[in-house]
């Protein structure tokens, strides 16, 4: 059963719509911009850029090591590659061309891991991307970017595409609504304060955004004051921002849709940990194989929605 | 400089090389390789035994190719490192970094004095080519399979562009045991790469064994044929040889050409030559002795 709707008012989007017109919209203005997939041109939404620009669509069909090499290469010759593809294929198969041919050859490629977390969560643990948080972090020279919601994966992907090196972006399938200020605009390692608060700090990335400001207002109505932080890069990473909070309320409560070893919760116990000791609770997958079901059912099921962030709040104050 | 110094010449004596086109005429440039491969090999061998490491077998097998490509067939100048139009070499088998860097030195990318520091502490001349830490250096090498796929990247952004420029990427064969370039052999095929050329160090040998009793790679030439390439297969210490295969670049066909260069590990040192414990063996100084005395003579 599904338990505390994520805002059944709101309209929700799938990310994938605003990535794609974003990339369209670059490649009409800079003809370095290309795509690099492997047989992912529907999952990643390319059939418009593949429609409107098909020499620069280059599918080497599913080998993700070549596919990322290739992605290298095309650096090398002077190209922009976003490579896009299933994000449990890209960081698992490809993980050490990602390590050696992106970061350690800081090349000027965009990995693009679509369909990340849970979202194929019915298709079992072998499609669910939930240890690249943890493998792409401990990687030198990589920006990590986990947009949550369709402005900040637009934003995001224009970022990527201005800056000068390998960049990894998540963009999510499973519907969101839009949690991102009008006028919000992406910086890398910034945090950014959705809701400022006295009590208990909440740290949220990625499409589970929307269930932190769901747990944020269910706790304000029983009197706790959270203060939510929206986490878009977990590397580089807003030390400051955790460690103020950590000084400034009783304890930090993460959430990510990602294993609880090593992703956004490993680098805020670690941040708190050499810098202002704070208690801390992550919610995220436990260290298992998650069972089959929708993205939405597993982080209910796993405490990753508005009912577990409140309740891991009143842990943290004691009010259990 | 000249290029015949003696064998007491101190370890760092290496004479740096132009690059000798073909108007020279072929004579002049087999005897500037010559001198060059020899003047490489020469100081190769003590750097290795001076850091107490390198992969002195397999640097001595592909020294010859790199030798042609870096002093007569690419269009690359250590004045131009990052001319768009150069043409791209891609080491793919990065643990034969000591005989790069050589080669490097004496064609003027890289002091021929810090070849001294070779794998000591800070150095930029690691254990395996680093591509932010030297310019030439086009891609970061090391672990096996990773260099083919991205010379597919450079032909391919080469293609979209109309350019003249190409790509060599050299191979050890018993890298070829890993299965990224074979997805990559496939891309280039598939996509008509004409400007790019593979060259397979054909030594024979790997790590622990022979390729031959360890997993073995025949039939190469058909398997390469089989996924779109034109094949040449040549002598990996004929500079002649080499040359004329890589004039033949971009091939009439429309196809990428993978060059299988039969090359010996150890060449052509007697005591190494064909042999698998010289994959990374430290040589003494007696060792380089020897390697000298018959480098003389080769």
């Amino acid at each position: 059963m599904i338990t505390a709707p994520v805002s059944a008012e709101r309209p929700l989007h799938d990310c994938r719509d605003a990535w794609a017109a974003t990339l369209v919209d670059l490649a009409r203005h800079d003809p370095r911009i290309v795509a690099v997939v492997n047989d992912s041109v529907g999952s990643s939404k390319l059939v418009g850029f593949q429609d409107e620009f098909p020499e620069r669509l280059i599918n080497v069909g599913i080998a993700e090591q070549d596919m990322v090499g290739v992605g290298a290469g095309l650096a090398n010759g002077g190209k922009i590659p976003f490579v896009s593809a299933a994000a449990c294929f890209l960081t698992a198969r490809a993980l050490e061309q990602i390590k050696v041919d992106a970061a350690y050859s800081q090349y000027n490629i965009k990995l693009i891991g679509q369909s990340p977390g849970m979202a194929y969560g019915e298709l079992g643990p072998t499609h669910h991307s939930i240890e690249d948080l943890a493998w792409l972090r401990a990687i030198p020279g990589l920006t990590v970017v986990v947009p949550a919601d369709p402005r900040e994966t637009e934003q995001a992907i224009r970022w990527a595409a201005a800056h000068t090196g390998p960049v990894f972006v998540r963009v999510s399938r499973m519907p969101v609504p839009d949690v991102m200020p009008a006028g919000y605009e992406f910086e890398p390692g910034r945090a950014v304060l959705l809701r400022d608060g006295t009590d208990v700090t909440i740290a949220a990335t990625g499409t589970v955004v929307s269930r932190a400001v769901e747990a944020a207002e269910l706790a304000a109505a029983e009197g706790i004051s959270v203060r939510l932080l929206a986490v878009p890069t977990i590397k580089p990473f807003d030390t400051e921002a955790i460690v103020r909070a950590a000084r400034e309320t009783r304890g930090i409560v993460t959430m990510e849709e990602a294993t609880v070893v090593g992703g956004l919760g490993g680098a805020v116990a670690e941040t708190v940990v050499r810098h202002q000791p704070a208690p801390v609770r992550t919610l995220g997958v436990p260290d298992e194989f998650a069972p089959t079901g929708s993205a939405s059912w597993l982080l209910d099921h796993y405490g990753v929605s508005a009912s577990g962030a409140l309740e891991a709040c009143r842990e943290l104050l004691g009010r259990a | 400089m000249t290029g015949s110094a003696a064998t007491a010449a101190p370890a760092d004596a290496l004479p740096v090389f132009g690059r000798i086109g073909a108007d020279a005429g072929r004579e002049a440039v087999l005897a500037h390789l010559a001198e060059a491969a020899r003047a490489v090999r020469r100081r190769d061998i003590q750097m290795v035994h001076e850091a107490g490491q390198g992969h002195i077998g397999g640097e001595f097998s592909v020294t010859d190719i790199l030798v042609t490509l870096y002093m007569h067939v690419l269009n690359v100048a250590p004045e131009r490192p990052d001319d768009p139009e150069r043409d791209r070499l891609i080491l793919s088998k990065g643990h034969a970094a000591a005989a790069l860097y050589t080669v490097l030195a004496a064609r003027g990318f890289i002091g021929v004095d810090e070849l001294r520091s070779f794998v000591q502490p800070l150095s930029r001349l690691n254990g395996h080519p680093a591509r932010t830490k030297i310019d030439a250096v086009e891609a970061s090498t090391g672990p096996l399979g990773h260099g083919l796929p991205i010379a597919v990247g450079t032909a391919v952004a080469a293609q979209l562009d109309g350019s003249p420029r190409r790509t060599f990427v050299v191979l050890g064969d018993g890298e070829l045991q890993e299965g990224s370039n074979w997805e990559a052999l496939m891309t280039a095929g598939h996509r008509r790469l004409d400007h790019l050329v593979a060259v397979v160090d054909r030594n024979r040998l790997q790590q622990g064994a022979r390729v031959a009793q360890t997993n073995d790679l025949e039939p190469l030439a058909d398997k390469a044929r089989a996924f779109g390439w034109d094949v040449v297969e040549v002598d990996g210490h004929d500079h002649g040889a080499l040359i004329d295969a890589f004039a033949a670049v971009p091939a009439a066909s429309g196809r990428p050409t993978f060059v299988i260069a039969h090359t010996d590990k150890g060449y052509p040192v007697s005591y190494m030559r064909d042999q698998v414990s010289w994959h990374h063996k430290v040589p003494t100084a007696e060792h380089v002795q020897t390697a000298l005395d018959e480098l003389e003579t080769s």
